[in-house]
């Protein structure tokens, strides 16, 4: 064991309301599973209005989903599932403690999420440009039905503003790990929280993946 | 137990003094006080604007205030009594202060994020506060849209960022208590040893949980559909708004639960203590709360037999609806027999817990009215579910936040609330609150619609004396406030256990010191044991 | 000065005695558990009151065979409730065949109603005692509820959609329309009048004339001006499907599915034509959204109603049947009015 371990173990600190080190770490993860239950939820709100509205306009539905550049929401998707990788390995270094390798996959996933969103933001200003933003320059080219065009694209915007923001706010969460981790908090005895941070990390990228084949996907396989 | 002189013996409320000390606690307890003052500053503002509605409503012409103010005052009083007394209440302060105290517990699982989930809550309010000052909001707290959405010249947006925050506060409460009541029960507290009242407010945690957040996506989808005008649920776009019905539901029935578990929580603990008897069928009333919560997200369309959805959707949400009914009936029946070959004291909570089972049996059988397809056409919309859902929310839900308040008052503060005044009070509450919603039901049958400004003659006579049924349940809500803060200064001190109740918290010093017990207890009794409690107070004596 | 304190609404339709039996029964339940609850816990309170502070009272834990009564005997009155109270519904919400049609438009704040045969009526309606009278409903802005207390019917009346509800006087008198879904400054002031009246004195008022003719009539000429009737001719050279005969067949739509061609169908495909198109035709329809109002959409339905069925023809169209004569006998009676020019056929 280095020494930076041994300091770390004596520094980690139960807080008061626990009794022990298991029984915080227990609560954390619960915690942090509930949370992402409420996220379900709270997506699950505009998964469903998007479930109904897909139903009764699946021909405009199919139209303006064609107009969304799918290559660029497939690197996305290859993008979030490396951040993964990286977080994954940030929580197993943290296991083990290894203080310079926690930060430096941490960092690897803030920077391939900041290429996400790099990316995103490229679509957004597509769709802008192209006047498939919802409002009163809203114009889909050769759609009979625009009322119900700017419906899909209202949920497109919100589901992945949704989606970015909580990337947003993940980036923030691991930049104050990191920031942590450098400081050699975490160690085999106490590395929760990077633990529920990768918890979040992967649910926002699991929102992704269900986003990606219902926004970017419908009706791909239907001839042109 | 002889207490030492409370002064000399640190407690909770005197280990450190300050404004920062109370706004930067950590301390679930004082968090529950801080929820207990905010929530009863939107009661008293809620029932501001239940007065002018029920002083507007006395004649049939609309003479007090406008139509355009009147709308108002009934949205109004629906937003800040549901979202920001209701919602909150007895979690946020009996909960909070007592769900770690009954399993053994010194905190929380997570204190810094009740502290939060209160400040969002006094958040939330100021975004409503302000919609009011500003201007005020006349959508009904139902926000139905597209009147919300795209015709509403009123303050709509501020009121549901409000909301959208109250919401949060809700969440986080609820994933507190989840988590303290998996993870930091006292060893030998299994669940079935567990107090009622943590049963009824894992169920109520587990709705809060789930539910809120479908609010929350919905209410910002009006906002941004009223902000960018775009249609969501704007049928000019192909938007349906049944759609959002579905959804504001979806929420807004489980919640109704989340107002009537803790209440039912509370009646579980007061029956047992003033009948010194275990509750009868403990298991059916523990399994009853989880029951209400699950079968609660399975009903939300019977808000909608008449909104224009299928005629076999509402036959499906009917028939769930009888199924929710079951397991409330079913605690009913438990209280009573809990009473059987009791030991029946008639002190304020009591009286309370009677008032709680009078009322809530009426509004909840009144439910099985509304829940009938045929009958529910004719009463939807109309002051006959005005009737049934105030005899539920406020017979029910805050008689039973009043009970509980008499009951933990002196655990709180150390001091006995005056038992004349509070049995004076619990009467006058009880009297004006038939008289004002009872007659209400009769104006439903009659055809009175809700959130009418104007009526026809006829039905004056009705609201004059739901009116003065109003007047008077005023009066029985401001004696308890006056006498509450007078007993903190005059009130006689209370010892430890001054009802003779079993459960962790009575076994405290009256008030609690901050870390609730000096060691972790190990229990090693059923609850409701009340021969364990005699025969442990016969040794200590 | 006389205080009137009415207690219970009055009947007038054939619904509202089968509301209020269920109502009874209710009632008669509530009175029963409420009454059990509240002297149990009244004589037990004071049977079993506190003598001493030093009582301990038996432990009591449970009985799982009273659990069980008191759990299995609800449910099986909760299911009578809602078997009673879904046959009560399920009747309310069929309207007989040979219901007599009228249009209603909601709108911030007042009720414009039609009859086929043309009378407006703004915030009354007139209709006859013992006829079935269907209203079928729109709004114009916000969600309203067309809610008449004395026959115990309710509907919703929605924007961009029709709702249907009927109901059948049993008695004349007038008695109260309300709205009954809040939606805005004048919610309580959208009310009115349903006038019942005996069936001779309808037919009276209806004589009375509508001054530009039915709504059939009306729709045709709405036709005419709209420019529908250079692409949906009678004969077969249209580019556009042929109306003749099409109201109640089921239309096969291009790629595949079905529609049942009612009210909601001819709205939606004169506001929203592209929504669905029929096999065999072009996307070609203009959308007169913004060009006719709700209520010259209701007199389109009747006119479209009114051309009737082609005889012994029950084949769909868009499969390329060929169109007899313009206006056939129809098998409606509600569209009868519009070609005789009379008034409807007595009960």
């Amino acid at each position: 064991m280095s020494a930076s371990h041994i300091e770390s173990v004596e520094r980690l600190a139960v807080r008061e309301q626990f009794d022990t080190a298991e029984q915080q770490k227990d609560a954390a993860t619960l915690g942090m599973w509930i949370f992402l239950v409420t996220e379900v939820m709270f997506f699950g709100g505009m998964f469903c209005a998007y479930t109904v509205y897909r139903s009764f306009f699946p021909n405009t539905f199919g139209r303006a989903s064609s107009s969304l550049n799918a290559t660029l929401g497939a690197i996305n998707t290859a993008v979030l599932i490396c951040s993964s990788l990286t977080m994954v390995l940030a929580v197993h270094f943290a296991q083990l403690g290894r203080r310079k390798l926690i930060v430096l996959f941490l960092i690897l996933t803030m920077l391939i999420g900041g290429v996400f969103l790099g990316i995103k933001a490229y679509e957004w200003h597509e769709k802008f440009v192209e006047h498939h933003v919802p409002g009163p320059s809203f114009h889909l080219e050769g759609e009979a039905l625009q009322g119900q065009a700017q419906l899909f694209f209202t949920l497109y915007f919100a589901m992945t503003g949704l989606h970015a923001l909580h990337m947003v706010i993940g980036i923030g969460i691991l930049t104050v790990l990191a920031i942590q981790a450098w400081k050699g908090k975490f160690s085999p005895a106490y590395y929760s929280p990077v633990d529920i941070a990768g918890l979040y990390w992967h649910f926002v990228d699991i929102i992704w993946i269900f986003l990606f084949p219902l926004l970017y996907l419908i009706d791909r396989h239907m001839p042109k | 137990m002889i207490t030492a002189a409370a002064e000399e013996r640190q407690t909770y409320l005197n280990e450190s003094y300050g404004i920062k000390s109370w706004l930067l606690t950590k301390d679930h307890k004082r968090i529950a006080l801080l929820y207990l003052a905010t929530i009863t500053l939107f009661f008293f503002i809620g029932g501001i604007f239940a007065t002018i509605i029920r002083i507007e409503l006395l004649t049939p012409r609309g003479d007090l205030v406008s139509s355009e103010t009147y709308n108002k005052m009934f949205t109004m009083h629906g937003v800040i009594m549901i979202f920001f007394f209701l919602i909150p209440s007895i979690p946020a302060t009996l909960g909070n202060f007592f769900i770690p105290m009954m399993i053994g517990a010194r905190d929380l699982a997570f204190p810094k994020i009740n502290l939060l989930s209160w400040y969002l809550l006094v958040a939330g309010g100021l975004f409503a506060i302000f919609a009011m000052l500003a201007g005020g909001v006349d959508t009904g707290w139902t926000f139905y849209t597209p009147f919300s959405s795209s015709y509403s010249n009123t303050y709509v947006v501020a009121t549901v960022v409000g909301v959208f925050i109250a919401g949060f506060s809700s969440i986080l409460t609820g994933l507190n208590f989840i988590v303290t009541i998996h993870t930091m029960r006292a060893p030998g507290m299994t669940w079935f040893r567990l107090p009622l009242f943590v049963w009824a407010h894992y169920a109520t945690s587990i709705i809060q949980v789930l539910g809120t957040p479908v609010l929350a996506i919905t209410l910002t989808l009006v906002g941004v559909e009223r902000i960018f005008h775009i249609g969501v649920f704007d049928p000019a776009y192909g938007g349906d708004p049944v759609l959002f019905q579905h959804l504001f539901w979806f929420y807004s029935h489980p919640a109704v639960y989340i107002m009537v578990l803790p209440a039912m929580g509370v009646l579980s603990e007061l029956v047992s203590t003033f009948s010194k008897k275990q509750v009868f069928g403990y298991a059916f009333v523990a399994f009853s709360s989880v029951a209400i919560a699950i079968l609660g997200f399975l009903v939300w369309g019977h808000h909608m037999f008449v909104s224009g959805q299928s005629a076999y959707a509402s036959l499906v949400f009917s028939f769930l609806s009888y199924f929710v009914a079951i397991p409330s009936a079913i605690k009913v029946f438990n209280w009573t027999a809990t009473l059987y070959k009791g030991s029946i004291s008639y002190a304020t909570p009591m009286l309370y817990a009677f008032g709680f089972i009078g009322l809530f049996t009426m509004g909840g059988l009144t439910g099985l009215y509304v829940a009938a397809l045929g009958v529910d056409v004719h009463v939807t919309d109309t002051y006959f579910v005005v009737a049934h859902f105030h005899y539920i929310m406020v017979g029910g839900a805050i008689m039973g936040y009043l009970g509980g308040l008499h009951y933990w008052w002196p655990k709180m503060s150390g001091r006995m609330y005056p038992e004349g005044w509070a049995k004076l009070s619990a009467l006058v509450i009880f009297l004006g609150f038939n008289l004002t919603f009872f007659p209400q039901f009769i104006l439903g049958y009659l055809g009175m619609p809700r959130r009418y400004h104007v009526y026809p003659d006829e039905f004056q006579v009705l609201h004059v004396l739901s009116t003065a049924g109003a007047s008077v349940l005023a009066v029985g809500y401001v004696i308890p406030l006056i006498y509450f803060i007078w007993s903190l200064r005059h009130g006689k001190m209370a010892g430890a256990n001054p009802w003779g109740a079993t459960g962790l918290e009575w076994k405290t010093p009256s008030p609690p010191p901050t870390h609730n017990f000096e060691e972790t207890p190990v229990i090693r009794h059923e609850a409701y044991d009340y021969a364990a409690l005699m025969e442990e107070e016969a040794n200590v004596r | 000065m006389g205080i009137t304190l009415p207690l219970f609404p009055e009947q007038a339709s054939t619904l509202a005695p089968q509301t209020d039996h269920l109502l009874y029964f209710l009632l008669a339940v509530s009175v029963v558990f409420s009454a059990g609850i509240f002297l149990s816990i009244a004589y037990f309170a004071i049977r079993y009151r506190r003598r001493s502070e030093s009582d301990l009272p038996p432990k009591i834990a449970g009985v799982l065979s009273i659990e069980l009564t008191w759990t299995i005997v609800p449910f099986i009155l909760a299911m009578i409730m809602f078997a009673w109270g879904a046959s009560v519904f399920m009747q309310a919400s069929r309207p007989p065949n040979d219901a007599i049609q009228v249009y209603a438009v909601g709108k911030q704040w007042m009720w414009k109603l039609q009859h086929m045969e043309g009378q407006r009526e703004i915030n009354e309606l007139h209709i006859p005692v013992g006829v079935p009278v269907k209203v079928t409903m729109t709004s114009e802005d916000v969600i309203h509820s067309f809610y008449v207390p004395a026959f115990r019917t309710k509907q919703d009346v929605l924007p961009g959609r029709y709702t249907t509800t009927w109901f059948q006087a049993t008695k004349p008198g007038k008695y109260h329309l309300f709205c009954a879904e809040y939606c805005g400054t004048n919610h309580s002031g959208m009310i009115g009048w349903i006038y019942a009246m005996e069936p001779q004195d309808y037919q009276a008022w209806l004589s009375g004339g509508a001054p530009e003719g039915s709504m059939a009539s009306s729709g045709e000429k709405l036709f005419q001006d709209l420019g529908c009737a250079n692409c949906h001719r009678a004969d077969a050279q249209g580019r556009c499907p042929n109306l003749v005969g099409l109201f109640g067949t089921t239309v096969q739509l291009a790629g595949g599915g079905t529609v049942k061609a009612d009210a909601a169908y001819v709205r939606e495909s004169i506001l929203s034509p592209n929504a669905k198109i029929v096999a065999g035709f072009q996307p070609i329809m203009p959308t007169f959204q913004g060009l006719v109002t709700e209520e010259g959409v209701t007199q389109l339905v009747e006119y479209v109603k009114s051309l009737g069925r082609q005889p012994g023809s029950g084949s769909p169209i868009g499969s390329g049947t060929t169109p007899a004569q313009q206006k056939t006998l129809p098998r409606d009676r509600a569209a009868m009015p519009a070609i005789a020019g009379s008034g409807p056929t007595q009960r």
